[in-house]
């Protein structure tokens, strides 16, 4: 069986597709999300060097992985929809934003608590802080350009430049702990090495990881969905669903 | 080509540009990018000497010593250069000889670090006591067995 694509291109199939999916997705993220904090809180040994407090790795580390991969899925989605004119690619791209500025701040303010205790500081000027801190600002920078411009297809044009432009952060942040000294240690897990943690404390983490991604993939079907709803407000589909009462 | 084939072929070489400039931008300011200068650089006068600066390294095995109040003297090494530090004030808590450290501060005349923050930088492993400690004892074997 043939399953034609295109027609989940289209806001009013995707609206319910959208619908049918949140649930499942929310149910897997909240079973994951007990799993991983119990594993990272109970499971999981304390380490050698900084005892329990390298427990908020378990929040820290998919937070900020969760931040930098978002970005690139809206900047995809932004591309997408000023290459092609898609209507809900764009829609995708804003319904990302606010989920993926708040991993960023996730990040930052729990490496923030991380930092004083272990460096000895709450924040430093080191590459890798810096250009984490930049990327909320781009989020924060394409949401309120978005915000700003009335007609929805001006704002979506104008939000994927800053999308588009701001993707070259990515791989700053990512290698930035190679590229210079910084005070941010590097990678604990990487494509190209073996892990350098004890097996439980990455299965914990990579619990959370997976849990981050169905809460977002959840979180922002939803919002999509309310996002369709607003700008198709005017088309007949709209209508009948109000009329059924469904909204 | 069709018309969206070529905006999209017009925004990938947007971004590809842009990417090229960044790589350019990063390489220009390379220096100023830098966190905190090794040793090894300081004694080469690649730090900014005269100013305040912030040194990197380990924290020298048996070098720490506690003086009055709280000051501290220790020294920070690369393993092929050694740089004295003097800190007046609270060490954090992952401050260990043999640990990464990063020092801010300035050269005094005589080459010693005075520094006015001590910051600890650890490494990526993540691991169990038990198993820091399995693999200190494996390494001590190791060497034990190689000088016999």
């Amino acid at each position: 069986m043939a399953i034609n694509w295109y027609k989940y291109a289209s806001p009013a199939s995707f609206y319910t597709l959208a619908g049918k999916m949140v649930p499942f997705f929310a149910i897997i993220a909240i079973g994951l999300l007990i799993a991983g904090l119990y594993i990272g809180f109970f499971v999981a040994p304390s380490d050698f060097q900084q005892g329990e407090a390298y427990r908020i790795i378990f929040i820290h580390v998919p937070a900020a992985w969760m931040s930098m991969f978002l970005y690139v899925v809206m900047a995809f989605w932004a591309g997408i929809g000023l290459a092609f004119n898609t209507r809900l690619s764009s829609m995708m791209a804003t319904a990302i934003a606010p989920t993926g500025a708040l991993f960023t701040f996730l990040a930052l303010w729990t490496g923030s608590l991380w930092g004083k205790p272990m460096w000895g500081t709450w924040w430093v000027w080191d590459a890798r802080l810096t250009s984490e801190l930049i990327l909320l600002f781009l989020y924060i920078g394409f949401m309120s350009l978005q915000a700003a411009i009335d007609d929805p297809r001006r704002a979506d044009k104008a939000g994927a430049i800053i999308a588009l432009v701001g993707v070259i952060n990515i791989p700053i942040i990512y290698f930035s702990v190679q590229w210079w000294n910084t005070l941010h240690q590097g990678a604990s897990v990487s494509v190209t090495q073996a892990p350098t943690m004890a097996a439980t404390m990455l299965t914990g983490m990579m619990v959370m990881v997976f849990a981050s991604w169905m809460y977002s993939i959840a979180v922002i079907l939803k919002r999509v969905r309310v996002i369709i709803l607003e700008r198709e407000s005017h088309t007949t589909w709209v209508a009948e669903l109000r009329e059924k009462g469904a909204l | 080509m069709k018309p969206r084939h070529k905006k999209l072929a017009v925004i990938t070489a947007g971004v590809a540009a842009l990417g090229f400039a960044a790589v350019l931008v990063l390489n220009a300011f390379q220096s100023n990018l830098v966190f905190f200068f090794s040793p090894t650089q300081v004694i080469a006068k690649e730090a900014p000497i005269g100013k305040n600066f912030r040194i990197g390294g380990l924290v020298e095995e048996g070098s720490v010593n506690r003086e009055e109040g709280t000051t501290v003297k220790f020294a920070i090494t690369d393993t092929s250069e050694t740089i004295q530090v003097v800190y007046t004030g609270i060490l954090p808590d992952l401050f260990r000889e043999g640990k990464g450290v990063v020092a801010q501060g300035k050269l005094d005349d005589n080459g010693t670090f005075v520094a006015d923050e001590v910051l600890a930088k650890h490494d990526e492993n993540y691991m169990p006591p038990e198993a820091a400690l399995a693999l200190e004892e494996a390494a001590k074997a190791q060497k034990a067995s190689l000088t016999q």
